[in-house]
């Protein structure tokens, strides 16, 4: 747990080696296409990826079931957004309640899409630059090179700049969606 | 600008950038200072938004990494091509054939080698020919009966070139089409093909030369019944000028065409009919036109051949009085028409999208 919250890709791997196989054939026996069992499968692994970053990741059954659980319930919330109705053919009995872990995922899901909006509604070069120094990490000597300012110190004031404009944003829609 | 240094203060408070001197200052000015705390805990909460983005998509980033390394080793199934929808098609489209050449072989085959098996015990070596001659006698017969048992059970696809070839549509989920009299009138046979390529049997069970209509009862097993048709049958008169359009098969592929009502009569005044302006072809006869509101208001019948555009519709009321005369004809199916169209408000092509699949190609022999 303490690699998948490191964002390890090894650990990611093995996680897809000993469950993607499962999953997929689950997908695809009821209704679904090996795309969107890929799509299901990466929103599981962001489920227990939160979980795992939150802190308390107990889990109180294998991995796989967890996994299963999760990519079934996912699954038949897709299917009633897409109206494809029909029962669920199932190999594997054995399920655990996941529905609090998914309420979470939805919030933050919610949260990421809310901070999305706003980094898309800021403009150039205000979106590339908070991208560059937030999310990619990126040292302010590097950015003010890469976007043709003098010296750091006027990126620095830009992107305070637009971190303002972003705030403002970013919490409208944050209080309009809570 | 103030609030620019102190943006650089917090984040610099945050990732533990401050000199202890500078923390103490620092936390001294929160406390003493409710707005300045107030902003803190903003930009706190906003950086911490901003880190979950950045975490969230550098795992993303890894899962697609892993995945692009697993799909190439095979244990992701790759992206489906898009040619199986055509092998689907033209699976849906032939499976009959298919499974009645497959039986005929199947049976063929069994006849041949017991009939083999039967005759070697019997023969003697100067009358071989004469048992081949039998052999194939029988075994012709034997397929012919087998072939005319087969066609009542599964009828044969509808011709490729077939003698007539209308429109017809839906008028109820349960398997009822209307189309034209004139053209059921003519064939033996008929066959219903929707867009899809699916296509199965029905028959008449009531034609009205008067007004030119006839309703087809798709009587084949393999018809699933539809709930709820998207369009409705107007009762009412339509208005003249008022936009329509129309869907057909003039051609092996459905085809769409718009125009307007320009009369409210139809030929010689005839009052069950309008007269509408709109681009047909042979084939288009027994199309349905529809309002803008997704409402049915006529079935194509006839064209003017002299004059350009000028093209007859039976009046959809008319459909109306062809159900009463069923019922007084003592038949006892119930019809059912969609009272309400579901086509309302949107735009032309979600509106054809909607019901395209719901009218068919009316072929024969």
């Amino acid at each position: 747990m303490e690699g998948l919250a490191s964002n390890d890709g090894t650990v990611i791997e093995a996680i897809y080696r000993d469950n993607y196989p499962m999953i997929q054939g689950f997908i695809l026996n009821n209704n679904g296409n090996s795309d969107e069992a890929r799509d299901i499968f990466q929103e599981a692994m962001i489920v227990i990826y939160e979980k795992a970053v939150s802190g308390n990741f107990e889990l109180n059954c294998l991995l796989k079931t967890y996994l299963y659980s999760v990519c079934r319930r996912l699954w038949l919330k897709r299917l009633q957004q897409l109206q494809r109705y029909g029962s669920l053919i199932e190999n594997v009995e054995e399920t655990v309640a996941v529905e609090e872990d998914l309420e979470l995922h939805e919030k933050l899901n919610a949260d990421f899409i809310i901070m999305e909006t706003a980094m898309n509604k800021i403009g150039e070069p205000c979106k590339s630059l908070l991208d560059a120094y937030y999310i990619q990490k990126k040292n302010m000597q590097e950015i003010a090179a890469d976007f043709g300012y003098t010296n750091a110190d006027n990126a620095k004031t830009q992107k305070y700049k637009c971190l303002v404009r972003l705030k403002k944003l970013f919490f409208a829609q944050y209080k309009n969606g809570h | 600008m103030d609030e620019l240094l102190l943006i650089e203060a917090v984040e610099r408070y945050l990732k533990g950038e401050m000199t202890p001197k500078e923390k103490t200052f620092f936390e001294e000015i929160r406390k003493n200072n409710p707005s300045i705390d107030q902003l803190v805990v903003e930009h706190t909460f906003l950086y911490n938004e901003l880190d979950k983005q950045a975490n969230i998509k550098a795992f993303k980033h890894s899962l697609y990494e892993v995945e692009n390394k697993l799909t190439e080793e095979g244990i992701i199934s790759k992206k489906q091509l898009t040619g199986k929808a055509k092998v689907v098609f033209l699976w849906k489209k032939y499976r009959r054939s298919i499974a009645v050449a497959a039986s005929i072989a199947g049976l063929v085959s069994i006849v041949t080698t017991a009939s083999i098996s039967t005759y070697n015990n019997k023969v003697g070596k100067g009358n071989i020919e004469n048992l081949i001659y039998q052999y194939k006698k029988e075994t012709d017969k034997k397929f012919a009966e087998l072939k005319d048992s087969l066609n009542q059970k599964f009828p044969k696809r509808p011709p490729n070139n077939p003698n007539f070839r209308a429109t017809g549509f839906l008028i109820d989920g349960k398997g009822f089409v209307v189309t034209n009299a004139h053209v059921v009138n003519r064939m033996k046979t008929i066959y219903v093909e929707n867009n899809k390529g699916e296509y199965f049997t029905a028959q008449t069970i009531y034609a009205d030369p008067n007004s030119d209509l006839a309703i087809l009862k798709i009587n084949d097993t393999a018809y699933k019944t539809v709930y709820n048709l998207p369009y409705s049958i107007n009762k009412s008169n339509s208005n003249l000028g008022e936009q329509i359009f129309t869907l057909g098969y003039p051609r092996n592929e459905i085809v769409y065409g718009e125009g307007y009502l320009s009369a409210k009569s139809g030929n010689e005044g005839d009052s069950t009919a309008y007269q509408i302006s709109v681009s047909v072809n042979p084939g288009n006869s027994g199309g349905p036109v529809l309002n803008k509101k997704g409402e049915v208001i006529g079935i194509i019948t006839s064209k003017n051949t002299t004059a350009d555009g000028v093209v007859f519709a039976a009046k959809s009321k008319n459909i109306y009085k062809l159900l009463d005369a069923l019922k007084k004809a003592g038949d006892t199916a119930t019809i059912k028409l969609p009272a309400n169209t579901g086509l309302k408000g949107l735009d032309r092509e979600q509106q054809v999208k909607k019901m395209e699949e719901f009218v068919f190609m009316v072929v024969g022999n």
